[in-house]
């Protein structure tokens, strides 16, 4: 008996070695740190526990644009990893590069994955597909703009913090109470200033950005947010700035810590913020809707994403692109999706992940976390989609120098706006230069 | 006075230099060369498109107010930089090689800041500068000033400057300190026997007798500015407010990496080689003139 149980296990383990000789490795670059870092980790490594087949390798390549670069010099010199990570504004670049990506719902198909596009959320969705609706990458880590505020602020300044600002000129008569009753040196602060400021609040007031539904119709989109809406938000913020009410706080993410600080009471940022308000502030805080201006037809309309997707690159082997399309499937997974939004702050990509945190009872102890959810769960237009526009990255940058003219004075807002227009629209003519197949 | 060494043999003299010469030809020409070709092209970011357009991307950076603007920005940002830095290197070089007590110990502290990398010395100044939290900007604030780098100019430039100054005094430091020993204590004694006071001995024997190390120092430190900041704007601030401190290094990096705009990103870096070459060599052309070995 003894001898039948050895020579069965010596079977089993020749099997085993030779299933582990064969594996099939596959090389995950992204820009995950921290916290996300590990968890991006511990997914690969789930995953190659659940089966012996394939070995999905997770590397950390640096922020997203280092990532980004990584991945297209390595593709150029014929190293490129099998999945990348690229941010939201790499998108229109990813896009355009035929044959250097390979687009997600053919991978799907071809490996024979069970893939239905219907079962995401579609303002998540829509970002990442083609005009045919066809999903070119995984969206993985998306994130949208979200109201926070200081709880303990509101009630100092004698404020309801049961009632948080709904609209912008609610948010700023709020703000100008914070400023007189001395409860926080600064009433509001934003961070992606671009993102937030210009093309979601486009999105949240069911205006363009950009021509042709946001460069979705095409590379020959011309810039158009210094509209007459787009020119009185900024004229207001600058004018608020003058008041007092609201600071600078720098580009990117920077201003979050003034809020997390206790600087400034209220902060427009991304809802993937959420995790490191919550580590960092020594108050109570709040988080709502994006402030809409009332008057607008069509607003609140919808948020638009941020964050990153994931990428297959082109020129792989078949049996790799298998283990790739078996990998996002099990990303997909409800249970799994569900973790890494109540984890991350992320948004849940599928509904099915969103019922069951729902379900789950995680809003109820953690209020607030689902307003992200409800800012992306409606029927999107086709000027709240999203924005695809090639050069982003340098366009944002453009913004950004544009704006802080007008912050400091330099400029007002609608000669700003104009000048921001004008430089883009030069950097989408050279992208579709570049890009003309 | 014959210093040079005489080789009999005729090909030793070239074997000698060979490793040099291939370091050079494979790290420096290779890539320069390549950036070269690459400023003629029109190429997206992948390489699957790629288009030959002559000088088309030289035209567009010279049509563009901005890219002159960012000229005059690295014009201030790097004569600030060779003139303070040199400057309180020398002071502080003098000042060092005075003392008699602790001195290993002061000269260890004055060099210590080379060893921080540059993306670090520019984290911690903005720290220290911070609006909110930094510990200068608070003082600043007693003294009545609102320090805001974020949204002021000269600010901003002051915030790198400090930066760069910093991170490049330690390496200036050490070239003065090492001239400054090998002048000949007789010659500084006879001119205090005839009377000359320090001042008028600094003047008129050791900064003299310092040129060789200060012109090399001056050509160091343009090519420091040029070239090896990029890190410290990326992490004090990003170019802004505006174009404000985008110096041209830090410009070739954002459209390079950032923007992935390959062509134009190397046509920049040509005309930054451009530039280098030309500094230098007016540099070794006049100035070194004025040199006395």
């Amino acid at each position: 008996m003894k001898r039948i149980a050895l020579g069965v296990s010596a079977v089993v383990l020749a099997m085993a070695a030779a299933q582990a000789r064969a594996v099939v490795e596959i090389q995950w670059w992204h820009a995950m740190t921290g916290a996300f870092g590990d968890r991006v980790a511990k997914m690969a490594d789930d995953f190659n526990k659940s089966q012996s087949e394939y070995k999905v390798n997770a590397v950390y390549k640096g922020t997203y644009a280092e990532t980004m670069t990584a991945g297209i010099a390595a593709y150029r010199s014929g190293a490129a990893p099998h999945i990348l990570q690229v941010f939201e504004v790499g998108t229109a670049t990813m896009m355009s590069a035929k044959g250097a990506v390979k687009p997600v719902w053919q991978l799907m198909k071809d490996a024979g994955e069970p893939f239905d596009q219907k079962a995401y959320i579609s303002a998540v969705v829509g970002y990442y597909t083609t005009p045919k609706g066809e999903m070119v990458s995984f969206p993985f880590n998306s994130s949208t703009p979200v109201f926070y505020y200081n709880r303990d602020a509101f009630e100092k300044a004698g404020l309801d913090p049961n009632r948080p600002p709904a609209t912008w000129p609610e948010v700023m008569a709020a703000a100008a109470k914070i400023k007189v009753s001395g409860a926080t040196p600064c009433g509001f602060t934003t961070g992606w200033q671009s993102w937030v400021q210009l093309e979601t609040f486009s999105a949240w007031h069911n205006v363009l950005f950009a021509t042709k539904n946001n460069g979705f119709g095409g590379t020959d989109a011309k810039l158009v947010f210094n509209s007459p809406l787009h020119v009185r938000h900024v004229a207001n913020l600058k004018e608020w700035m003058d008041k007092g009410y609201v600071t600078y706080g720098g580009r990117d993410n920077k201003p979050e810590a003034k809020f997390f600080g206790g600087e400034c009471a209220m902060l427009t940022s991304s809802s993937a913020a959420y995790a490191n308000i919550a580590k960092n502030a020594k108050f109570k805080f709040a988080v709502s809707a994006l402030p809409y201006y009332a008057d607008v037809q069509g607003a609140p309309q919808n948020t638009i994403i941020g964050g990153a997707s994931l990428w297959v690159m082109g020129g792989k082997k078949p049996a790799e692109y298998k283990g790739v399309a078996k990998f996002l499937t099990f990303l997909s997974q409800p249970a799994r999706q569900a973790e890494w939004h109540q984890a991350s702050g992320y948004l849940p990509i599928t509904m099915a992940s969103y019922e069951l945190t729902r379900k789950s009872g995680f809003y109820e102890k953690n209020p607030g976390t689902d307003v992200s959810v409800k800012q992306m769960v409606v029927k999107v237009t086709d000027k709240s989609r999203g924005i695809r526009l090639g050069n982003f990255a340098q366009i944002r940058d453009v913004i950004d120098e544009e704006l802080e003219g007008i912050w400091a004075g330099k400029q007002d807002a609608k000669t700003g706006l104009d000048k921001a227009v004008k430089r883009g629209d030069e950097l989408l003519e050279k992208f579709a230069r570049a890009n003309k197949g | 006075m014959e210093k040079r060494a005489v080789f009999k043999s005729a090909w030793l003299p070239y074997a000698l230099i060979f490793p040099q010469i291939a370091v050079t030809i494979l790290f420096f020409f290779w890539p320069a060369a390549q950036a070269l070709y690459q400023s003629l092209l029109v190429q997206d970011a992948f390489g699957t498109q790629t288009e030959f357009v002559w000088f088309d991307n030289f035209r567009d950076l010279f049509h563009d107010e901005l890219y002159l603007a960012s000229f005059k920005v690295t014009a201030v940002f790097s004569v600030l930089v060779a003139g303070i830095g040199l400057s309180v290197s020398l002071v502080l070089a003098v000042m060092a090689d005075r003392v008699l007590r602790g001195a290993g110990l002061y000269k260890t502290l004055l060099i210590w800041p080379y060893a921080v990398a540059p993306a670090v010395a520019g984290i911690l100044w903005l720290f220290l500068f911070n609006p909110t939290l930094g510990i200068v900007a608070l003082w600043l604030k007693g003294m009545g000033i609102e320090w805001n780098h974020l949204l002021n100019d000269q600010h901003a430039m002051m915030l790198i400057v400090f930066a760069a100054v910093w991170k490049q005094i330690s390496y200036n430091f050490l070239f003065f300190l090492a001239g400054l020993q090998s002048i000949p204590k007789s010659l500084i004694e006879a001119a205090a026997i005839d009377g000359a006071g320090p001042l008028r001995r600094f003047w008129t024997i050791i900064f003299p007798l310092l040129s060789p190390t200060t012109f090399f120092l001056l050509v160091v430190n343009i090519v420091y500015a040029f070239f090896d900041t990029f890190a410290i704007v990326d992490t004090a601030t990003e170019g802004g407010p505006g174009q404000a401190t985008q110096i041209l290094v830090y410009k070739v990096y954002k459209d390079g990496f950032k923007g992935l705009d390959l062509g134009g990103s190397a046509a920049q870096s040509v005309v930054l080689m451009a530039i280098v070459i030309a500094l230098t060599f007016v540099q070794f052309r006049y100035v070194e003139k004025k040199v006395q070995y």
